[in-house]
C-alpha cells in the first residue's frame, strides 16, 4: 500500500517525537508525588471559600486585566488589520505575537515595575498582533460584490464599514469573544510574575501548602470561564470595558528614570554599552549563543515535538467524548455527551502554565510536567473542535458501530481538519514551551528568566528575540505543510 | 456626454476568450435589453461596461445582487448613496438612521411591496425580496445609467412589471440583461442579442417580435 503524503507526515512526526523522547529528561523526582496529588484533589472537593475578600479581589483583578488588555488589543488589532496589506505591518504583527505575554510582562516589569500598565500591555501587545492577523483574514473572506456595487465616490471609511465590516461582524464578534476567554487565562497567568491576578494568589497558596485555598481558586476560575457567556453580554460589554481600567488596582508608581534607563541602557548589549564596539559584540553574542541560546533552542524543539504528538494523540482519542456518533443522541447519550464536554472544558480552560506549575509542585522539575500540561490543554482544545466538526458529518443509516465506526467512518473524515488545527497550534505549543522555562525546565524561557534574575537584560532581550524568530520559523513551516497537504484553513476554523 | 461607446472590447478567463472583440455605441435615453442564452456572455459584457463607465456614474445591479446579508433592508438601500454624505453621517446612520432617510427609503420600498421589511436583515429575505432590495438600492442611488443583470429573474407577474417600471423611471439610460424576451421587448427601446460572445442581433425593439429572437436560443 503506497503511503499518502498525510500518512508520511504523520509517521514522520511520530518518529521524530520518539527520537526526541530518548534525549529528554522525564523523571518524577519528588518523594511522594501521588500523596501531593491526593492533597490537591482533596482541596478541590473540599475547597475553602472562607477568605472571601481575597478570593473576590483575585477574580476582580483577573477580569479587569483581561478586559482592559483584550479591549486595547482588539482596537489596535483592527487598525493594524486595515493596514495588513503592507508587508512591514505583517512582519511587525508576526513579531509582536511571537513573544509570549509572560515575556512581555517580564520586559515591562523591569521598566514600569509593578504598575498595572505592565499587565495591561503584556496582554494587549501580543493580542493586537493576533487580532490583526485574524481580523484581516476574516475581512478578506467577505464577499467583494457589495463593495463593487457601491457608488464610485463613496468614502473609504463608509465603504469599509457598510460592506466588509458589516458582513464580517458576526465572525468578528465571535472571534473577539473567544479571545476574551483566552484573555482571562492570560490574565490569570501573568499573576505568576507578580500582577495581582489569580496566578499570584495561587502561587502564594501553593507555597504555603493551603490546598483548600488552591482548590477554591481553581474552582472559581473554572466557574468564571464557564459562566462567561452568561455575564459577558454584548450589550454590557461597553460598560465592562469602561469600568475595567478603574479596577486594575494601583500597584506601585512608575519610576520614569527606570523606564528611560531600561530602554536606553539596560537592553543595549554590554560590549556596546562599554564602548567595545563590534569587536566585543561578536564574542559576546557567540558566548550567549553557545551557552544559552542553543541549549535552550534544543530543549524547546525537543519538548515541542513530544508535546505536539502527544497533543494530537490525546485529541484524536478524546473527541469521541463529545461526538454524537459515539455518545448516541438519546437521553443517556446526551448525558454522556455533557459529561464529555465537561472534561474537555476543564482541560482547555486550564492554562498550560498553570497546569505545568501545579504538576511541577507535585512531580518535581523535569520535562514530564511540561509535556503533560501542554498535551492536556491543547488536546482539550483540538479534541473539542474536532468533536464539533464530527457532529456535522452525516453517516449512512447502516454505518458500523464502535471501533469500526471510529476507524472507518469518522476518523478518516476528520483527520484533515485535525492536522490543520494541530499545525495551527504548533506555533502556540512552541511559544508555551519556551515560556514554561520560567518554571525551571531548561527551555529558552529558563535562560531568559535567569538572565533577568542576574539583571543582564541585554542578554534576556537577545534570547527573547531568538525565541520570537523560532516561533515565526515554526509558523512558516506549519503553513508550508498545510499548503503541501492541501489542508483548508480559514479564520473560522481557528479555535 | 451623449454617447457611450465600446471599441473592440474583449474578455477572457485565463486562455479562453469569452467575449468579443465587440464594439457598440449607446445613446443617452436608450434602454437596451441584452438577450441570449445563458453562457452567451451577457454578464461578462455588463461587467466590461461597468469597468469602462463606472467613473461616469454608471450604477450596477449584479446577478448575485451584492447585498450585505447582515445589514437591514434600510441600510442596504441607503448604501446606494454612501457617496453623497460625509463619513461621520454614514457611521451615525448605522446606529441611528435619520427620519428623513427612513421616510424616503420607506416610500421607495412601499412602491416595491417591501414596506413591512424595512428593518429585516437581508439574509432573512426570500430570493424575490432580496432582488427587490437590490433594485431599491440602485433606484435610490440614481445616476447617469444603469447596468442590471437579470433584475427581475426571481419575480413574476405584476411584481416584475412594477419593479421594471421603477427601474426604467429612475434610469432613462440602461442596459438590462433579460431572459424574458417578451418583457425585454416591452420595456426596452433596443435589443442586442448575444451569441458566443459576439453581437448577433442589434435592432430597435419596435421592429422585433419575440419569434425573431428564437434563433439566439
Amino acid at each position: 500500500m503506497p503511503l499518502t503524503a498525510t500518512r508520511r507526515v504523520t509517521l514522520g512526526l511520530i518518529l521524530l517525537a520518539g527520537v526526541c523522547l530518548l534525549f529528554g529528561d522525564f523523571e518524577i523526582s519528588t518523594h511522594a508525588p501521588w500523596q501531593a496529588l491526593g492533597r490537591l484533589f482533596m482541596g478541590l472537593i473540599q475547597p475553602d471559600f472562607s477568605r472571601v475578600d481575597f478570593l473576590g479581589e483575585a477574580l476582580l483583578r483577573t477580569v479587569a486585566f483581561a478586559f482592559t488588555g483584550v479591549g486595547l488589543g482588539a482596537a489596535a488589532g483592527m487598525l493594524l488589520a486595515l493596514l495588513f496589506g503592507h508587508v512591514w505591518v505583517r512582519t511587525f504583527c508576526a513579531f509582536i505575537r511571537a513573544i509570549h505575554e509572560l515575556f512581555w510582562a517580564l520586559i515591562f516589569l523591569q521598566s514600569f515595575g509593578l504598575h498595572p500598565i505592565t499587565g495591561v500591555l503584556a496582554i494587549a501587545i501580543p493580542y493586537a498582533g493576533t487580532f490583526a492577523k485574524v481580523y484581516a483574514e476574516i475581512l478578506d473572506e467577505c464577499d467583494p460584490q457589495p463593495e463593487r456595487t457601491l457608488p464610485r465616490r463613496a468614502g473609504r471609511l463608509s465603504a469599509l464599514v457598510y460592506t466588509r465590516i458589516s458582513q464580517a461582524w458576526p465572525h468578528l464578534v465571535s472571534y473577539t469573544a473567544y479571545r476574551l476567554e483566552c484573555g482571562l487565562r492570560s490574565s490569570a497567568v501573568i499573576g505568576f510574575v507578580g500582577m495581582p491576578t489569580l496566578g499570584f494568589h495561587l502561587a502564594g497558596a501553593f507555597a504555603q501548602g493551603h490546598y483548600a485555598t488552591v482548590g477554591a481558586l481553581l474552582l472559581l476560575f473554572y466557574a468564571l470561564i464557564a459562566s462567561l457567556r452568561l455575564w459577558a453580554r454584548p450589550r454590557l460589554l461597553p460598560l465592562y470595558l469602561l469600568a475595567s481600567p478603574f479596577l486594575l488596582g494601583t500597584g506601585l508608581p512608575i519610576m520614569w528614570s527606570n523606564v528611560a534607563r531600561f530602554f536606553t541602557e539596560d537592553i543595549v548589549p554590554a560590549p556596546l554599552r562599554n564602548g567595545e564596539g563590534l569587536g566585543g559584540l561578536l564574542p559576546w553574542l557567540g558566548d550567549l549563543l553557545a551557552h544559552q541560546a542553543l541549549p535552550g533552542i534544543w530543549n524547546t524543539l525537543l519538548l515541542t515535538q513530544i508535546a505536539m504528538v502527544l497533543t494530537g494523540a490525546l485529541a484524536m482519542t478524546l473527541f469521541p467524548l463529545i461526538s454524537h456518533h459515539f455518545t448516541g443522541r438519546h437521553f443517556t447519550g446526551r448525558v454522556r455527551g455533557a459529561l464529555g464536554h465537561g472534561v474537555l472544558v476543564v482541560m482547555r480552560s486550564t492554562p498550560e502554565y498553570l497546569l505545568a506549575f501545579i504538576l511541577l509542585q507535585l512531580w518535581g522539575p523535569s520535562m514530564l510536567p511540561a509535556v503533560v500540561a501542554l498535551a492536556l490543554h491543547n488536546g482539550g482544545i483540538i479534541g473539542h473542535l474536532i468533536g464539533r466538526r464530527s457532529n456535522e458529518i452525516q453517516l449512512r443509516q447502516d454505518a458500523p458501530g464502535g471501533m469500526n465506526r471510529y476507524a472507518y467512518e469518522v476518523a478518516p473524515r476528520v483527520y484533515g481538519p485535525f492536522l490543520a488545527l494541530l499545525f495551527y497550534r504548533w506555533e502556540i505549543i512552541m511559544r508555551e514551551t519556551a515560556i514554561l522555562g520560567i518554571l525551571g525546565i531548561a527551555t529558552l524561557g529558563f535562560h531568559v528568566d535567569s538572565a533577568i534574575q542576574e539583571l543582564r537584560f541585554d542578554r534576556a532581550m537577545v534570547l527573547i528575540v531568538i525565541t520570537a524568530l523560532l516561533n515565526i520559523g515554526v509558523d512558516i513551516l506549519a503553513r508550508r505543510l498545510r499548503a503541501r497537504l492541501r489542508l483548508s484553513h480559514t479564520a473560522q476554523s481557528e479555535p | 456626454m451623449t454617447m457611450l461607446a465600446l471599441h473592440d472590447a474583449v474578455a477572457a478567463y485565463g486562455e479562453i476568450r469569452v467575449l468579443g472583440p465587440l464594439s457598440l455605441t449607446l445613446t443617452r435615453g436608450e434602454r437596451v435589453a441584452l438577450v441570449g442564452r445563458s453562457g452567451a456572455g451577457k454578464s461578462t459584457l455588463l461587467s466590461v461596461m461597468y469597468d469602462r463607465w463606472r467613473d461616469q456614474g454608471a450604477a450596477l445591479m449584479p446577478q448575485d445582487l451584492g447585498l450585505v446579508a447582515t445589514l437591514s433592508v434600510f441600510h442596504n438601500v441607503y448604501m446606494g448613496r454612501l457617496d453623497r454624505h460625509p463619513w461621520w453621517r454614514n457611521l451615525l446612520t448605522l446606529v441611528r438612521p435619520r427620519p428623513g432617510d427612513v421616510a424616503e427609503i420607506g416610500a421607495l420600498l412601499t412602491r416595491l411591496g417591501l414596506d413591512d421589511r424595512l428593518w429585516t436583515p437581508c439574509g432573512e429575505l426570500s430570493g424575490g425580496q432580496r432582488q427587490r432590495v437590490a433594485v431599491a438600492r440602485v433606484v435610490h442611488q440614481g445616476g447617469g445609467m444603469l447596468l442590471a443583470d437579470e433584475p427581475v429573474s426571481a419575480l413574476d407577474g405584476p411584481l416584475s412589471e412594477v419593479t421594471l417600471t421603477a427601474l426604467t423611471d429612475a434610469y432613462p439610460t440602461a442596459v438590462l440583461a433579460m431572459h424574458d424576451v417578451e418583457l425585454a421587448l416591452r420595456y426596452c427601446t433596443r435589443v442586442i442579442g448575444i451569441r458566443d460572445g459576439a453581437i448577433a442581433i442589434d435592432q430597435p425593439s419596435q421592429r422585433l417580435a419575440a419569434t425573431d429572437l428564437l434563433p439566439l436560443y
